[in-house]
């Protein structure tokens, strides 16, 4: 299974009945695609909408219906439009149950960085500060080291933060680690790997409570 | 009093090179696309331009990157301006960058008469540097500051003689809340009704906020990713 699915999938799983959900640009948008039957979710997204439903049909695009990555896309039965204040508002108002963000970097305080990369020009963080800040559930998908193989899950983050304290879980094609008040604990790791080769991809300490699960 | 004028033209007549201008609109959905090509045709330049993105290399607040009349831009996220990016590493426009929750709340504020407020937004990063923080029932904040304009260029669905407007799907965006944040809204629909015709419990934005309404020209609503899914055979 490719990397990214993998990742996908198994962050699908943590998803509940009735969540609202803010899935980020990119990699985390496939999670809507994995939902496991029986879960109904509602996707928010920051531009103004609850109930964001799939691409359109050809016959059905309509350019003033767009998701927070201006891809067009469909509404579901039940979906609600509000501005960009109120969207926002929702989101610092710890409304939102789950946020799904890629990331640069993550420490072991559960430290974000995933907005700039220092050296090249800043394009601006857009809603991703603003999410990490207030939904009640922030999720990181992400590969587990760099594309040189260097560590990305480190003891404090280098790059310039998103948001401070605010990642609970992080997702890799390795592992899924939880963010606790005394630092990062191996829940899962993935069926082709071991516990050595996880910690070594890894730049922080994991520690491990009971058995660790295969995903 | 009838807030109706004829074009976009009027609408942007008096605005003087140096102004600051709102525009509504996220990506390029929303957008007042017909005041931005009249502002365009005008040259008017040293602009103050507070709108999310900076829309693309020739289209939306983009065109008025091109033609060199923006001095400063404020917004969350530039990253689809080729353009735009040029200018920026060249020091030819200054550029200030605000988390999308803050941005609109700014306005909100601004519009709503309130002198600032606490986020938990940005606390612990550079956005937060150089700015009051307060802990709030264990919980960190940062002060961030009201933000108004001279001008507001919004698009809105369906507007009246009155200039209450209704907005379609996401094309609303921060189209309401920055109509409330200037000294001169001027809004353009896509059909203009006689009072009483927009059922008063829809009206997103109340006329009060708007200075001039008028029906737009042309809507090119441009679609900035087309993605499209194909019929699964059943």
């Amino acid at each position: 299974m490719e990397k990214r699915e993998r990742i996908v999938r198994r962050i699908a799983r943590e998803l509940h009945d009735g969540d609202y959900v803010n899935l980020g640009i990119g990699m985390p948008t496939l999670v809507a695609n994995y939902v496991p039957p029986g879960i109904d979710i509602t996707l928010h997204s920051e531009n103004g909408m609850l109930g964001v439903g799939p691409y359109p049909l050809e016959s059905e695009i309509d350019p003033d219906l767009v998701n927070a990555g201006k891809e067009i896309v469909t509404e579901l039965p039940g979906t609600s439009y509000f501005s960009s204040a109120d969207s926002f508002a929702m989101v610092r108002g710890g409304h939102i149950d789950i946020t799904v963000l890629g990331a640069l970097e993550v420490d072991e305080e559960g430290n974000l960085a995933n907005w700039m990369v220092p050296g090249k020009m800043m394009k601006g963080m857009g809603g991703a500060m603003d999410l990490v800040a207030g939904a009640k559930r922030v999720i990181v998908a992400m590969e587990h080291t760099t594309k040189e193989s260097g560590h990305k899950i480190l003891k404090k983050c280098a790059l310039p933060l998103t948001g401070t304290k605010v990642v609970h879980m992080i997702v890799t094609e390795l592992a899924v680690i939880e963010v606790t008040p005394k630092g990062l604990v191996l829940r899962e790791i993935a069926g082709d790997t071991t516990l050595d080769a996880v910690q070594k991809s890894t730049g922080a300490t994991l520690h491990v409570e009971g058995d660790v699960g295969k995903f | 009093m009838n807030k109706v004028i004829t074009s976009a033209a009027d609408g942007i007549a008096l605005i003087p090179d140096g102004a600051t201008i709102m525009c509504g609109g996220f990506g390029l959905c929303g957008l007042p696309e017909n005041l931005i090509r009249a502002l365009h045709a005008r040259g008017t330049r040293n602009l103050t331009v507070i709108s999310n993105n900076p829309g693309v290399d020739d289209f939306g607040v983009g065109m008025l990157v091109r033609a060199k009349q923006v001095s400063h831009f404020i917004g969350s996220y530039v990253g689809e301006n080729k353009e735009f990016e040029r200018q920026a590493i060249a020091g030819e426009i200054k550029y200030t960058l605000v988390p999308q929750g803050t941005f609109a709340e700014r306005i909100r504020a601004g519009g709503a008469g309130i002198g600032g407020f606490f986020t938990p937004t940005g606390y612990g990063t550079i956005v937060a540097e150089g700015k009051e923080t307060r802990v709030i029932d264990g919980r960190h904040y940062v002060l961030e500051a009201p933000l108004r304009a001279d001008f507001a260029f919004v698009k809105a669905y369906k507007g009246d003689t009155k200039g209450n407007l209704i907005y379609r799907k996401t094309a609303r965006n921060f189209n309401p809340v920055m109509a409330t944040a200037a000294t001169v809204t001027i809004a353009e629909v896509e059909e203009i009704v006689e009072a009483g015709q927009l059922d008063p419990d829809a009206i997103v934005t109340p006329g009060v906020y708007v200075t001039h309404v008028f029906k737009g020209a042309y809507f090119e609503k441009r679609i900035e990713r087309r993605t499209v899914r194909q019929l699964q055979a059943v």
